[in-house]
């Protein structure tokens, strides 16, 4: 699909040599109890108490206007943390992302208010996105009914915390996906939810991806890859392993998960 | 599918960027900048305001009545202990002592509220910043403005004391509209400044508690400052009664009761209450925007 743009390839997304270092409190290994913890602040040293987990280590790669790039890897690979650190929502330890506009990030981690209502979040969150309050009313109806939270009664008006995970997440998705963005990543977004949301998904990203430059798609389905993606980021260990067409990677990721 | 050869070939990723126009991603934008993306989102702040106001108390059966009966039940222990046990109240009849607490403890709590929730503004909403894209400063001064809606409702039981001990609606009254303009500026700044620190030091929401407390005591929230330090150093007693916390209650005091009049204040308060305010929503605004990119790290 990238052939088919004319003239010159034109970036949306630059990563230069991207590490990204979680920090972790209190999870140091070692004993857990107080005169540790003070032995561990007495003792000299830059980051005391602190664990740090390196979640991905050096990562380049330039994606063009009109490419549909899959990213795969086993689990807690970095795939997720990487998407984030483009969407500029966890900061890179070192090394730059550069960006046209504004990514948006479709998860289904988008962490709601839990004590609030669905309809209070479905508000809130189309507020946070930057949706004027006119746009979040005309839209409220649509984000509902998409994800279907009220098909077995009237569950839109009760606290998030009585939700399935399955609901929650569908009400999750269905806020962020009900905004049009310029450079979309997909955080495996298709997984939740039943057959029929997923169905309802599957058709709001191939409309959301007509209108977006660029689409990052991180999924363990080799299938909905393929279907979907035309070049593929294969990370292992935070590190990019493999980086090419959608085939070529998916023969080597295969080989190495021994399918 | 061989990439065919380009004019960029050769240029570094930044060279590339610059070259294509593309921008940092979650790069900080300039002040001017900030404060316009800011304006843009005031329809969340004050939804999420009003949002956290009503969950806050979603749990418990008594509900919404919770917001009234906190503030009270706090005064009435202060009451117990330093009007009747200890009586603290010297120099002053119980028809001003009473209404003097009652406010004081508002006041202070509405100062410390915002402090306390500021400091997990960040921390405690993480999820929220690592998932979608907003003016990070969103978050304390909409758990300021929380406060704010929260004292208004505490403000009726105020004036129900404040009239029972004799004290009636007057044009002094009129005064309580800048008091809390002023202090709501404080308290928003202060929480914006602890919101950075809270974001890198989780730590201070557990050690906040007693700084506060002490913060309480030495602002005469129970007692009358100039009495009580009457045999100690003049500065010292300015000092105490120059401190932001002292000056808003103080304001609020001579605002609602009668009997407290201006010889109670400290000179030039206006203007060190106009000062604090100004000084504490400046700066604490730039604290906190000098880390905007850095938030949500972690």
């Amino acid at each position: 699909m990238a052939d088919q743009v004319p003239g010159p390839r034109i970036p949306t997304v630059i990563a230069d040599d991207v590490h990204i270092v979680y920090r972790v409190n209190g999870a140091k290994s070692g004993k857990g109890s107080a005169t540790a913890a003070l032995s561990r602040i007495l003792k000299r040293g830059e980051e005391r108490g602190v664990r740090k987990v390196h979640a991905v280590r050096g990562v380049s790669f330039t994606a063009y206007r009109g490419e549909a790039i899959g990213l795969i890897g086993s689990n807690g690979s970095g795939k997720s943390t990487l998407l984030r650190a483009i969407a500029g929502l966890l900061p890179p330890e070192s090394g730059k992302v550069y960006t046209d506009g504004q990514p948006s990030l479709l998860g289904v981690n988008a962490a709601l208010m839990n004590d609030l209502t669905g309809e209070r979040n479905v508000i809130l969150g189309g507020l946070a996105m930057g949706m004027s309050r006119e746009q979040v009313k005309e839209r409220y109806q649509q984000i509902v009914d998409f994800s279907g939270i009220n098909e077995k009664g009237d569950f839109i008006t009760l606290p998030m915390r009585t939700y399935s995970s399955g609901m929650a997440a569908r009400l999750r998705f269905s806020i962020a996906a009900a905004k049009d963005h310029d450079v979309l990543m997909i955080d495996e977004a298709l997984a939740t939810g039943d057959r029929r949301f997923q169905k309802r998904s599957e058709e709001r990203i191939r409309e959301l991806r007509k209108h977006a430059g660029t689409v990052f798609l991180v999924s363990h389905s080799n299938k909905s890859i393929r279907d979907t993606c035309d070049r593929v980021l294969w990370l292992e260990r935070g590190e990019l392993r493999l980086d090419g067409p959608t085939e070529e990677v998916l023969k080597e990721y295969e080989k190495f998960t021994g399918k | 599918m061989s990439a065919p050869p380009s004019p960029d070939e050769g240029l570094t990723a930044a060279q590339l960027a610059a070259k294509y126009g593309l921008a940092v991603s979650g790069a900080r934008p300039p002040v001017r900048e900030y404060v316009r993306q800011l304006w843009g989102r005031r329809h969340f702040i004050l939804a999420f305001s009003r949002a956290k106001l009503t969950a806050q108390y979603s749990q418990a059966k008594l509900g919404q009545l919770w917001q009234v009966a906190t503030p009270l039940l706090n005064a009435f222990v202060y009451f117990m202990i330093f009007g009747v046990l200890l009586n603290a109240s010297r120099g002053m009849s119980k028809d001003v002592y009473i209404p003097f607490l009652v406010t004081g403890v508002f006041v202070f709590t509405f100062t410390q509220s915002s402090v306390m929730s500021g400091v997990r503004a960040i921390s405690g909403n993480l999820g929220l910043v690592r998932a979608l894209h907003f003016p990070r400063a969103s978050l304390p001064i909409s758990f300021a403005l929380q406060q704010l809606q929260q004292l208004l409702s505490s403000m009726l039981v105020l004036f129900a004391v404040v009239i029972g001990f004799g004290s009636y609606p007057d044009a002094s009254w009129l005064l309580i509209v800048p008091v809390l303009v002023l202090q709501f500026c404080f308290n928003t700044g202060l929480a914006l400044m602890f919101a950075r620190a809270g974001a890198k030091t989780p730590d201070l929401a557990q050690l906040m508690p007693f700084v506060m407390r002490t913060w309480m005591y030495a602002s005469g929230v129970m007692f009358s400052i100039p009495v009580f330090l009457a045999d100690k150093p003049q500065w010292v007693a300015n000092v105490l009664q120059w401190n932001p916390a002292a000056i808003y209650m103080d304001l609020m005091r001579f605002a609602l009761i009668d009997q407290y009049g201006a010889e109670n204040l400290p000179e030039h308060v206006w203007a060190v209450a106009g000062g604090w305010a100004l000084l504490f929503a400046v700066g604490g605004f730039l604290y906190f925007w000098k880390a905007e990119e850095r938030y949500g790290r972690g």
